[in-house]
């Protein structure tokens, strides 16, 4: 199932937002969206999500979703968005409860997702008795439980410590390494960007127009390798000079509203 | 390097340690601290009344209160004014309570409702409900329903704008986040917004229970026979001092039960935050 961003716009209000943006996610395929604050990344991932309704043009699904998928599209939130009254393994089964599935069905799916994030000794446990990395683990639980075919994730390590991001990112590479689901990556952190996607849309300033489509010339399972580190940062570096003074002005701007 | 540091902490004798400034008020307070004051201003109490220093007709002695309350109760007449209360209070806090809830979930839901609702409840909150008790009483009749609907109007404006300020407060990215899994509206306003909300909802349930017991009170004194107001109004005319006391101290009893109730239900229901 591909993912297509047909000529998107958005405004709020008399603000522009975001201005024609037009891309293709393919089946599998982790695209990473990067551009200076404000440039309406998040936005644009809301858009994708259904979570917001674009101005103009319009998020587009084409193909038919993995047979088993309860939700193709699934978000990976900044804030984690967990339920602070549920346990661990309670938030995990949320999104599963209004399905038709049986709870025998569901408790293999929650046991599942709990085990690929190792997350199987804290089922009982209530978010507030987590770390920061540990509560994006459910969250990521959370939306494997479901089987997404997109997982759409609003920098989900943002809000983490450097370690923990460190960590989480291998678990990221991990879950993507099939192939078996895609991914839109929204991130401030260019190395993230380059560490994980397959493409890299840079979009500039509000409003955010695509610059351009980097590609990463090399395959995820060879970017842990100590020769691509130089390939790595030299790919980081050129999409740094891309949006580096948007982001200066991006930044002024943000200072002065 | 440690050693060297120690040598020259060692020989320089006109090191001092830096002053502990203070760590920001941290609220704190004593376990039996609140008991002994009690108890404390009791004793005083007791013993002003006891030595004469203060008349016992305008200040009845503590003994004298208990003895009146325990007087109260082996004739029989406590449990008639209390039962009178309880049931005023239970039927009045329950109907207010429940209609307050659906009308604050519909107002916290609803644009419409919102619309509706926030002008009708801005409008009349403010009215002293016990005003309206005799409007009430030339509509409902003399018996037990005015009272009982004044106390549920007082309960539900406050507790309608206890839940809608509690769905309004629900953090509306877990809304979106049940939104991004097509999770039905009334999954959501079960799992999301009812729990979101209860911890509002119960804060408001405490208002509501003062709210209950002070117009309870107000009403049994403009027209009842029997209840606590009708008591403490009655024993006041007739300079029953100690009786009057004993009328307090059991609607303070009331109060610290309500609250108490209260206590156990934060516990069990809100023991995740």
């Amino acid at each position: 199932m591909d993912l297509i961003a047909n000529h998107i716009s958005h405004r709020f209000g008399d603000l522009a937002v975001l201005d024609d943006v037009s891309f293709t996610v393919g089946a599998g395929e982790v695209v990473a969206i990067v551009g200076p604050s404000g440039c309406g990344k998040s936005t644009l991932l809301s858009i994708l999500g259904g979570l917001l309704q674009p101005t103009s043009g319009a998020p587009e699904l084409r193909g038919a979703p993995p047979p088993d998928s309860l939700n193709p599209l699934t978000f990976v939130f900044q804030d984690f968005a967990l339920l602070p009254w549920a346990s661990v393994e309670d938030n995990v089964e949320f999104p599963l409860l209004h399905t038709q599935l049986s709870a025998t069905q569901r408790r293999a799916l929650v046991e599942d997702a709990l085990r690929r994030t190792g997350l199987t000794d804290f089922r009982k446990t209530y978010p507030k008795q987590l770390s920061g990395g540990m509560r994006q683990r459910v969250g990521i639980s959370r939306a494997l439980a479901v089987k997404p075919a997109i997982l759409l994730m609003d920098e989900p390590l943002s809000a983490l410590d450097s370690q923990t991001r460190e960590l989480l990112m291998e678990d990221f590479v991990r879950l993507l390494a099939d192939g078996g689901m895609g991914a839109v990556y929204v991130t401030h952190n260019l190395e993230e960007a380059a560490r994980l996607a397959d493409r890299i849309v840079v979009l500039s300033r509000r409003p955010g127009r695509i610059r351009e489509v980097v590609t990463v010339p090399m395959t995820r399972a060879e970017r842990g390798e100590t020769a691509a580190r130089e390939k790595l940062l030299a790919l980081q570096n050129q999409i740094w000079s891309l949006i580096r003074n948007e982001a200066i002005d991006a930044e002024r701007e943000v200072q002065h509203a | 390097m440690l050693d060297r540091a120690a040598a020259d902490i060692a020989k320089d004798e006109a090191t001092r340690r830096v002053r502990f400034r203070g760590a920001g008020f941290v609220p704190a307070s004593s376990r039996y601290g609140g008991w002994i004051a009690l108890a404390l201003v009791i004793a005083i109490w007791q013993a002003a009344g006891s030595s004469g220093l203060v008349n016992a007709l305008f200040l009845p002695t503590p003994a004298a209160i208990v003895r009146a309350i325990y007087q109260l109760a082996v004739s029989g007449a406590l449990w008639q004014h209390v039962s009178a209360s309880l049931l005023r209070i239970g039927v009045g806090w329950l109907l207010g309570t429940a209609a307050g809830v659906v009308v604050g979930f519909a107002i916290g839901l609803s644009r419409l409702a919102r619309g509706v609702g926030i002008t009708f409840i801005s409008a009349l909150f403010p009215i002293p409900k016990i005003a309206l008790l005799p409007l009430l009483i030339l509509w409902l009749g003399i018996g037990e329903e005015p009272k009982i609907a004044t106390i549920a109007l007082g309960v539900f404006f406050s507790t309608a704008i206890s839940v809608y300020s509690g769905v309004d407060a629900v953090p509306r990215n877990l809304i979106r986040m049940a939104q991004s899994f097509n999770v039905p509206f009334a999954t959501i306003v079960r799992k999301v917004i009812w729990p979101g909300a209860l911890p509002a909802i119960l804060a408001g349930f405490r208002i509501t229970a003062s709210v209950a017991l002070l117009l309870v009170v107000s009403a049994e004194m403009i027209g009842a026979q029997y209840g606590i107001g009708a008591f403490v109004l009655q024993a006041g005319n007739l300079m029953q001092t100690d009786q009057l006391l004993a009328g307090v101290v059991i609607l303070s009893v009331f109060g610290l039960a309500v609250g108490k109730v209260i206590n156990v239900l934060e516990a069990r229901l809100l023991h995740w935050r």
